[in-house]
C-alpha cells in the first residue's frame, strides 16, 4: 500500500516537475501554457478575491440540481422497472447502447427547446447520469436473495416499505456504484455543456478566457475542476470499497 | 435472438411516437417532426457539401480510433504485466475517466492548433482510457495456468501476448474497444462543436446559430442513428465472444 503511495506520488511529481522545466526552458512557450507554480499562484489569487465565487455557486449548484433529479429518478424508476419484465426487456436495448450515443448531440436541440436558461445544462447532466444509476440499481435489485423478499412478504410490508427497508438496503453498494458514475456524469454533463454554449458557470468562464487568450484564469479552473472532480471521485470510490469490504465482496 | 429483435423494435416504434407526440406538444418552433426530420436528411445526403462533412467527421473519427486501440493496448498490456504500475496506475486512469474533458480542450487546441489534429486527440483522449482499463482486467484476469503453460514453453513476452493472452483475453478486449468506440466518437464529434469549421458537430452549432430546426434534428439524428447501430452491431460479437468462452 505504502509502495504504491510513493509510485503515485512519484508519478505526478514527476510529471509536474516535467511541465514545469519545459517551460520555464521555453520548450512550451507561454502563450501556449504558464509554468505549474505560476498556475498554482494564479489559482490562489483566484480564490482568494473571490471573483470566480458566481461562477463556481452556479456549477455547483446545477450539478447538484442534475445529480439529486438522476439519484431520485433513477432509483425509483429502477426499482419500478424491476416489477414488470416486459418493460424491462423492451428497454433493455436502450440502456445496453445508451452510452454510445453523444447526449451533448442533444444540447443544441435543448436549447432550442428550452432556451438559453439553466434548464438545458441541468437536463444534459441528468441525462448522462440517470441511466447510470437506473442500469446499476436494477443490477443491485437482480442480486437480492429471495429469501428476503420472503421475509418482507411474512412481514406484510407494502411494495414502497419493501424497496425502502429490505430491497434498497440490501443493493446499497451496487447502487453506490451508480452513484459514482452519476457524480462524474453530473459534473461533464454541466461543465461540458456551459462550456459549449451558456451564459455563466466555470465552463463558461472557460471557454471566455480561452477566447480572450486569458491564460491566467483559464488554466487554473481547469485545474480547479481537476481538483475538484478527482477528490470527490476519490472520496466515493474510498466509501464503496468500505461499503464492499462490509459485505466480504471484496 | 428473435426476442432481441422483437424488443428493439418495440423501443424504436416507442421512441418515435414520443417523438411525434412531443412535436404535437411544442409545435414547429421547437420541433421538427420525425416525417420532416427523415425527409429533410435524405435531402441532405444528396448534398455534395454534407456528404464532405460526414466525410471529414469520420475521417477524424477513425484516425482517433485507430490510435486508441494501438495506444490502449500498448499501455493496457503493458500495465497488465507489470504489477506494481498497474497496481499503482489504474486507480489515476479510472479518476481521470471522471474528469469533465471539455476543459481540457483549450490546451489541446493551443498544443495542436485548429484543424484535424486537435479533434485526433480529443478523440483519443476519450476512447484510449476504457481500452487500457479493459485490457489491464483482461490481462489480470487470464487463468494463471495459461501463463505458467506459456512461461514453461518460454515463451517471450511479444509470444506470450501474441499466442495466449490476446486469445484468452479477446472477449474482454473488445468490451473495452466496444466501449472506446462509443467514447471516441463523441469525443470527435464534441470537438467538432466547440472548435472547427467541419464536420457534423459543426454543423450542429451552425444549425442553432441559424435557428434552423430541421438541420439541428436530423443531423442529431444521424449521429444517434450512426452510433446506436454500429453499437448494436458489436455489443451483438461481444455477446457471442463472451459466450464462446
Amino acid at each position: 500500500m505504502n509502495r504504491l503511495f510513493w509510485y503515485r506520488t512519484l508519478v505526478v511529481v514527476a510529471a509536474i516537475a516535467v511541465l514545469e522545466v519545459l517551460c520555464l526552458t521555453g520548450v512550451i512557450d507561454r502563450i501556449t501554457m504558464q509554468p505549474p507554480h505560476r498556475i498554482a499562484i494564479d489559482l490562489a489569487h483566484i480564490l482568494a478575491s473571490g471573483s470566480m465565487n458566481g461562477a463556481i455557486r452556479k456549477t455547483l449548484g446545477n450539478s447538484a440540481i442534475a445529480l439529486v433529479s438522476a439519484l431520485v429518478v433513477g432509483i425509483a424508476f429502477g426499482v419500478l422497472l424491476h416489477g414488470y419484465r416486459g418493460a424491462r426487456d423492451a428497454l433493455d436495448p436502450l440502456f445496453a447502447t445508451y452510452y454510445a450515443v453523444p447526449v451533448f448531440a442533444f444540447y443544441p436541440f435543448f436549447i432550442v427547446v428550452f432556451g438559453f436558461g439553466d434548464v438545458p445544462q441541468v437536463l444534459i447532466g441528468f441525462m448522462l447520469g440517470v441511466v447510470a444509476v437506473i442500469v446499476n440499481t436494477l443490477n443491485g435489485l437482480d442480486r437480492v436473495p429471495s429469501v428476503l423478499l420472503k421475509t418482507a412478504r411474512i412481514l406484510r410490508l407494502s411494495p414502497a416499505d419493501t424497496a425502502l427497508r429490505m430491497t434498497l438496503p440490501y443493493a446499497g453498494p451496487y447502487v453506490l456504484t451508480g452513484i459514482k458514475l452519476a457524480v462524474a456524469y453530473a459534473f461533464i454533463g454541466v461543465i461540458g455543456s456551459e462550456f459549449i454554449m451558456s451564459r455563466g458557470g466555470i465552463g463558461y468562464e472557460i471557454s471566455f478566457a480561452y477566447a480572450n487568450f486569458d491564460n491566467a484564469t483559464m488554466y487554473p479552473l481547469i485545474v480547479l475542476i481537476l481538483l475538484a472532480s478527482v477528490a470527490v471521485n476519490g472520496l466515493l470510490g474510498v466509501w464503496e470499497q468500505r461499503l464492499l469490504a462490509r459485505r466480504g465482496l471484496r | 435472438m428473435k426476442a432481441g429483435l422483437r424488443n428493439g423494435l418495440t423501443l424504436i416504434v416507442g421512441l418515435l411516437l414520443l417523438w411525434q407526440l412531443l412535436y404535437l406538444w411544442t409545435g414547429d418552433v421547437a420541433l421538427a417532426s420525425p416525417l420532416a426530420t427523415f425527409r429533410y436528411t435524405g435531402k441532405l445526403f444528396t448534398t455534395e457539401s454534407f456528404d464532405a462533412q460526414v466525410y471529414e467527421t469520420l475521417r477524424a473519427f477513425a484516425i482517433a480510433y485507430a490510435i486508441s486501440v494501438v495506444m490502449g493496448l500498448g499501455i493496457g498490456f503493458w500495465l497488465g504485466f507489470d504489477r506494481l504500475s498497474g497496481d499503482a496506475l489504474e486507480p489515476m486512469i479510472v479518476s481521470v475517466y471522471a474528469i469533465p474533458k471539455l476543459t481540457l480542450y483549450p490546451i489541446l487546441l493551443l498544443a495542436f492548433g485548429l484543424g484535424l489534429a486537435a479533434k485526433v486527440a480529443f478523440g483519443v483522449i476519450h476512447g484510449v482510457i476504457p481500452i487500457i482499463l479493459f485490457t489491464l482486467a483482461a490481462v489480470h484476469n487470464t487463468k494463471p495456468i495459461l501463463m505458467k503453460t506459456g512461461r514453461v514453453l518460454k515463451l517471450s513476452r511479444w509470444q506470450m501476448i501474441r499466442w495466449i493472452l490476446f486469445p484468452a483475453a479477446i472477449p474482454e478486449i473488445f468490451t473495452g474497444l466496444r466501449v472506446g468506440f462509443a467514447l471516441t466518437l463523441i469525443g470527435s464529434l464534441l470537438a467538432e462543436m466547440f472548435a472547427s469549421q467541419r464536420g457534423l458537430g459543426y454543423l450542429l452549432m451552425n444549425g442553432i446559430g441559424l435557428h434552423n430546426v430541421e438541420l439541428i434534428m436530423s443531423v442529431t439524428l444521424v449521429i444517434v442513428v450512426f452510433a446506436a447501430t454500429v453499437s448494436v452491431v458489436l455489443l451483438h460479437v461481444d455477446h457471442r465472444l463472451h459466450r464462446r468462452v
